[in-house]
């Protein structure tokens, strides 16, 4: 083995470990595994009055267990309600009864949504939208009706 | 008065003739037909000079920062009860701008500087001058290679400097200060996109590559062929490398972070 060849060696080893760590950021770092995986699912949509902090990628949860997330949110221009586009695992179905709710995760932490699954026993196919929504507790709101009615 | 204007202008011209000649040397360095084989062979010696070597300082600066990181945001943190968001301060600082820009003014220091006396030295003793009259082109011959593997070695190195600190910050926060193992891991995969976060890392630390082998070729390319022209010009190369990454680090930051892109 001549020193060219340990040269070589050595770059090698510096470029896979560069690719190691890029990797290594990916999966370890930034989760990519749900990307990885890119599982199989479904998109239903549900309108809500006020999203409050709700962002693209926020979870969807039923019973505080992950099954999808929200693939994008827009407003409805026909009746001013705010659109959000749910993406859900094949594994999961969900009656066409359930309710979505916009809650928040601790005090200051996240929105995300929850649903509340119903007891059709049709199952939510592509496409479809979820009747019963809550909106988001907006803070404020919440703090100008507890004023208005201790004035009454 | 107008001496001041004028030496202003010649100031300015000055500027823009640099410029341009640093693009001259830039383009008709990297542009005309590749000879694959041997510009491999070149490519790969370099890599080894410019990528290989720095890789000592780049891991043990990593370490150290990550290290650090881990300290400093522990003790802010722990007052409001959030030391689990440890991880994903850490990870979040690291991949977005101390993984480029470290990395960047480490490579600066320890393989421009490098590159600027070791083409400046070809120059000084007529070896670039002799390339020519044999009818090789030194452009192509010296500068290419050694632009490229620059070009290249800087986002591997930028990803290792992170990977690295991120391991870094995970000893002191959850080895030696008992956060959480668990909440390190998910508070920071939770956190960082990898598109968002990650890639925008790599684009920050190509353009950092580009500007400072850019710099230092053409500081040693241009040099005053004499030992104290040698110097300056390894000194210009580490002082304008370490400016542009931080200005142009800002920019990068602008657009891609600060809502204006």
């Amino acid at each position: 083995m001549n020193a060219r060849q340990l040269i070589e060696i050595a770059v090698g080893f510096f470029v896979l470990a560069g690719i190691a760590s890029l990797v290594m950021l990916a999966f370890k770092v930034s989760g990519l595994r749900d990307v990885y995986n890119s599982e199989q699912g479904y998109q239903v949509y549900a309108l809500f009055d006020n999203i409050g902090n709700l962002k693209a990628r926020s979870r969807v949860t039923i019973a505080g267990v992950n099954v999808g997330r929200v693939k994008s949110i827009e407003l409805d221009e026909t009746n001013y309600r705010a659109r959000v586009d749910l993406f859900i695992k094949n594994s999961v179905q969900i009656p066409t009864d359930s309710g979505a709710s916009i809650l928040t995760a601790g005090l200051i932490g996240d929105n995300y949504i929850a649903l509340e699954p119903g007891a059709e026993e049709k199952m939510l196919k592509e496409g479809d939208v979820i009747q019963e929504t809550h909106s988001a507790l907006i803070l404020e709101r919440l703090i100008g009706q507890f004023l208005f009615n201790e004035k009454k | 008065m107008l001496k001041v204007i004028q030496h202003l202008g010649h100031r300015a011209l000055h500027f823009f003739l640099t410029i341009g000649r640093a693009t001259l040397i830039l383009l008709s360095s990297i542009i005309g037909r590749p000879r694959l084989k041997l510009g491999f062979k070149l490519l790969v010696e370099q890599l080894y000079a410019v990528g290989v070597l720095s890789l000592p300082i780049i891991i043990c600066s990593g370490v150290f920062v990550g290290m650090v990181l881990g300290l400093q945001g522990y003790t802010t943190l722990v007052r409001f009860g959030a030391e689990q968001a440890i991880g994903q301060l850490i990870a979040l600082s690291l991949v977005r701008e101390l993984g480029p820009v470290i990395g960047a003014l480490l490579f600066a220091g320890r393989a421009g500087s490098a590159l600027t006396a070791e083409i400046g030295l070809m120059k000084a003793t007529e070896q670039l001058d002799g390339l020519q009259l044999m009818g090789i082109d030194p452009l192509r011959r010296i500068i290419a290679p050694r632009f490229w593997a620059g070009f290249y070695s800087l986002p591997l190195l930028s990803l290792i400097f992170s990977a690295v600190a991120v391991y870094g910050g995970y000893m002191v926060a959850v080895e030696w200060l008992n956060v959480d193992d668990g909440a390190f891991w998910s508070n920071m995969q939770s956190s960082v996109d990898f598109h968002e976060d990650i890639l925008n890392g790599v684009i920050k630390s190509i353009v950092f590559g580009f500007l400072v082998t850019w710099i230092a070729v053409y500081q040693g390319y241009a040099s005053v062929p004499t030992s104290e022209g040698i110097g300056y010009a390894t000194t210009r190369t580490v002082v304008y490398s370490s400016l542009v990454i931080l200005g142009a680090d800002f920019v990068l930051t602008a657009v891609m972070f600060g809502g204006l892109g």
